[in-house]
């Protein structure tokens, strides 16, 4: 009987808890060396995207939504999504103001 | 439960009562079918709470990116004067954190309390040395007059050279006096941004304290790691909203 409640809960092991807090920390020292190189507009690019390869690390593994069942899954992704949206909508908003008036 | 001497005494009653104790521990609330079920509907309402959350910070983000596009060269001088030093220091004492906070939760599913302990206690130590390194960097935009609504001043960007050090490494070129004062702007966001970050951190520590002295006399590693598991997904949501901050406030200006 606990046998059958412990098998249905996985248990990450902690050499993949250190895989990915090594990874954090040398995306940690990437991100600030790439801010000290002109890169332009790809500045920013290049900072968000390495911030959300680190977002999507900590998500999947330190809170175990890679191994979670798929409600959880559901809603992570419909978050993310709403998040999105809200985000996006706006931004074509107040970007688009001007447009046209010069 | 009426006493029945018959039953009672047959022997066989000790043996329903501990088969029944395996399928309902005592930490198994009487509205859920199963431990599993249990777990399951706590994290979904843990989850649906971060959303919130995402939501919440969402808003000042979003604010951030408006103000920064309307007042660029007043945001990108403003953030000249952050510490990438500092910031980048911080950002890999948080990413510890949340590897011990993680080990944490390790450690209470295999039910090992001494590991669990240390584990929370490292935990709750790196989030006191966060918020000492935020309030050094603090302290300086204090010094600097750089705190929005009090004693505010736009010197540092009127006049950059009167800051030798910051002139020496970006060369900033002097504001216009209107321009200029958007830089408290800036600061204003940075502000509200950190400092609602650094609240979410103080009541993480505390969390994190209470749960030390409850690990102490023996919860969460009963097989009930339920609460470790939230308090954990709390921790790394915070860990996250600093992962973004900080390209943002400290990183994305730097060559303006």
């Amino acid at each position: 009987m606990t046998e059958a409640h412990e098998h249905q809960r996985h248990i990450v092991s902690p050499k993949v808890y250190l895989a990915v807090f090594l990874s954090l920390l040398c995306l940690t020292a990437l991100t600030t060396a790439a801010s000290f190189v002109e890169l332009y507009v790809f500045n920013v690019v290049v900072a968000l995207a390495i911030a959300v390869i680190k977002a999507a690390l900590v998500v999947l593994f330190f809170m175990h939504v890679r191994y979670s069942n798929r409600l959880t899954k559901l809603t992570v992704a419909s978050g993310i999504f709403m998040f999105c949206v809200l985000v996006g909508m706006t931004l074509t908003d107040y970007f688009t103001r001007a447009w046209g008036q010069w | 439960m009426p006493d029945s001497p018959a039953i009672a005494s047959s022997g066989a009653a000790t043996a329903v009562e501990t088969a029944h104790a395996a399928a309902h521990p005592d930490y198994l609330r009487h509205h859920f079918e199963s431990v599993e079920q249990q777990a399951d509907t706590t994290n979904f309402a843990m989850w649906l709470f971060l959303l919130t959350e995402v939501m919440f910070f969402g808003g000042l983000f979003m604010a951030y990116l408006i103000m920064r596009n309307w007042y660029y060269p007043a945001f990108v001088e403003a953030s000249h004067h952050l510490s990438i030093f500092w910031g980048t220091t911080n950002t890999a004492v948080l990413i510890t954190s949340s590897f011990t906070m993680a080990m944490g939760v390790w450690c209470a599913e295999t039910r090992r309390k001494k590991g669990l302990l240390l584990s929370l206690i490292l935990t709750f130590c790196l989030g006191l040395v966060f918020l000492c390194i935020k309030g050094i960097e603090w302290h300086a935009e204090w010094v600097q007059h750089h705190v929005p609504g009090l004693h505010y001043s736009v010197e540092s960007f009127v006049n950059p050279a009167s800051d030798p050090e910051i002139y020496a490494e970006y060369h900033d070129r002097a504001l216009s006096p209107a321009m200029a004062l958007r830089t408290e702007m800036y600061f204003f966001l940075y502000f509200a941004m950190t400092g609602m970050h650094a609240l979410h951190m103080i009541v993480g520590i505390s969390i994190l304290g209470f749960m030390i002295l409850r690990a102490r006399a023996g919860s969460y590693t009963n097989g009930h790691v339920t609460f470790v598991e939230n308090v954990g997904l709390y921790w790394h949501f915070v860990d996250i909203i600093w992962i973004f901050l900080f390209p943002l406030l400290y990183l994305v200006s730097r060559h303006g």
